[in-house]
């Protein structure tokens, strides 16, 4: 057995050297592991290992007879520490959770482990995912593996650069208003949210439900065909689910792009926006033309509310979904307490971190009385603009390009002082979970520093197709995949 | 918009969180200027927009309906699972402190 490298693990390898029977599922397992051993130490993606669960399941695999195995069977995973795996920590990233142990597995672990993947562990967050750094992790930041002093993104930090480092092959994180993208661009993966309702919730800790969607990492644009694949489709168990087909993703993503109408945004790719990025982009543009697309100029004049509705909107619904935080019946509760009311006031005080506590603050003035009119119900109006800007961009185009971040990743520390320049840093993220729409980021070079910068491909509702076949004929064409 | 002291030690009270005094500093200045930040939606004209409710229907209506799954019964997580996680389960029963006061 020649010595392994997981850090050129790939769905389609891995899936290849085991059906040729070059290699088992266990002696993935534990290359895997010992690469963990040697890297988690540094960058810190993860908060919690499953190993017995990851063995359990190489072993099944292994046992399977080779043309019997499912498709992601010994294809190694990550969650986010905010999805249940049965029998093991959710801790949200959160005090309050520290001590849970999930009773049930959310109904994307189940369908991972149904196609054979190794779930190796948990990884890191901002606290219930709320942040753009995963510094708000209230156990410790993870680190950006192209500059240790820089933050990875967030809040699913953990995921990207489990995923980066080569830790795993692919990896789930949830995106409310960017928290897959923003971190796959920041650290050089690629990273996907879908439409609304394309992948079941149950399972997922709740943050913000009208925008809260699951999504998958990866090396590479095949890889989260891959997983998308595995995880989207109606589930019972969440009513918002769409029951609507899913294609298959990773069979139809070579497709002959000529044509595809790609629209750019031009006003908004103006200030606030690193020159960097900006000269990266319309570069970028320029090779989307080269290969075929045309080009378009599209007008999305709501998107610049979308920050002021976002930072309405999702702590609102927060401040209702962690309300369920009380001490009672799962959790952390402060002792020495001598009532019910202290009980609660106490328990929460001690159990959220600083910028919980401050989103629960905002959604709970936004939702008040007095109030509700002024910001809950503005905000939700002039959503409803955003979303309508959309649907008469999607009029004459078929995919929106744009920036995944406005800047490269910052550096530790930099934003923790102002949650209003850490809000700033969602910018072109978040109209797309304001919409419902699906959207993709994926490398797209790296500034002097050697810092990765990201592009964003944004879809109709339910056309992920359409935005990974783009994106996979970029990838081919420009050559940023980082493997 | 601005936002006070006392309006946010109100907030708190909703929110059942028992914030410090320094927090109460710190959140009412950083509130300010989030809140002040969030005036610029007064510049969108509203009038006659029906607030967001579901995904908006981009051209495809019966894509975007949800089912409703058959209201039947289905076993549950049951009792000892149930309180797994209690910080101080009874037998059959979360335990929590007085709900009323001595005073």
């Amino acid at each position: 057995m020649a010595q392994l490298n997981p850090t050129t693990f790939s769905v389609s390898s891995l899936r290849k050297a085991l059906s040729r029977g070059e290699i088992s599922a266990r002696e993935i397992s534990a290359a895997i592991y010992e690469h963990v051993d040697r890297v988690d130490a540094k960058y810190h993606a993860f908060l919690s290992f499953s190993r017995k669960r990851a063995e359990e399941q190489a072993a099944r695999i292994d046992s399977l007879p080779r043309e019997q195995r499912p498709p992601l069977a010994g294809i190694p995973v990550a969650l986010k520490d905010n999805m249940l795996l049965a029998g093991y920590p959710a801790t949200c990233g959160s005090q309050i959770l520290a001590n849970y142990i999930s009773h049930y597995d959310a109904t994307v672990t189940r369908k991972l482990e149904a196609a054979g993947a190794l779930i190796i562990g948990k990884t890191n967050l901002d606290e219930f995912a709320m942040g753009s750094s995963t510094e708000n992790s209230s156990f410790f930041p993870t680190l950006n593996p192209n500059a240790p002093d820089r933050v990875p993104g967030g809040s699913s930090g953990g995921s990207a650069v489990a995923v980066a480092t080569g830790m795993v092959v692919g990896a789930l994180g949830s995106d409310t208003g960017g928290s897959i993208r923003q971190p796959a661009a920041l650290t050089g993966v690629v990273g996907l949210k879908p439409t609304y309702g394309r992948v079941s919730r149950f399972g997922l800790i709740a943050f913000g439900s009208s925008l809260d969607q699951i999504g998958p990492f990866g090396r590479s644009v095949g890889d989260v065909a891959e997983l998308l694949h595995v995880i989207a489709g109606h589930d019972s168990n969440d009513s918002t689910s769409s029951p609507l087909p899913v294609p298959n993703f990773p069979g139809a993503l070579e497709r002959d792009i000529k044509g595809l109408v790609v629209g750019v945004p031009w006003d908004l790719l103006g200030e606030g926006l690193e020159v960097e990025v900006k000269e990266h982009i319309t570069e970028a543009i320029r090779l989307l033309e080269r290969i075929g697309c045309r080009i378009e100029p599209v007008e999305l004049p709501h998107s610049r509310y979308a920050i002021d509705v976002y930072y309405i909107v999702a702590p609102a619904e927060a401040s209702s979904n962690l309300a369920r935080f009380d001490g009672v019946r799962y959790g952390f509760r402060s002792p020495n307490v001598h009532t019910l009311s202290e009980m609660y006031r106490q328990t929460r005080e001690r159990g959220f971190g600083p910028e919980v506590k401050r989103r629960i603050m905002l959604g709970t003035y936004a939702l008040s009385a007095g109030y509700y009119d002024a910001y809950y119900l503005k905000a939700q109006k002039v959503r409803t603009l955003i979303a309508r800007d959309f649907q008469e961009a999607f009029k004459k185009v078929d995919v929106v390009v744009c920036p995944t971040s406005p800047t490269t990743a910052f550096k530790l520390g930099e934003k923790t002082e102002d949650p209003l320049s850490m809000y700033l840093s969602d910018v072109f993220t978040i109209t797309a979970n304001l919409a419902g729409i699906p959207g993709i980021s994926l490398p797209c070079g790296k500034d002097q520093r050697g810092l990765p910068i990201g592009i964003q491909f944004l879809g109709q509702p339910f056309d992920e197709l359409k935005m990974l076949q783009l994106s996979h004929a970029y990838e081919q064409a420009g050559g940023f995949g980082i493997a | 918009m601005k936002i006070s002291e006392d309006e946010v030690r109100y907030v708190a009270k909703l929110a059942h969180l028992e914030l410090t005094s320094e927090e109460i500093k710190t959140f009412t200045s950083q509130l300010s200027s989030i809140l002040e930040h969030m005036e610029t939606l007064n510049e969108v004209s509203t009038v006659d927009i029906e607030p967001m409710t579901r995904i908006p229907d981009f051209g495809e209506p019966a894509s975007l309906s949800t089912p409703v799954r058959e209201d039947v019964p289905r076993p549950s997580i049951g009792t000892e699972r149930a309180l797994g996680n209690a910080p101080d389960p009874g037998e059959k029963y979360f335990r929590v402190p007085k709900v009323i006061a001595d005073r």
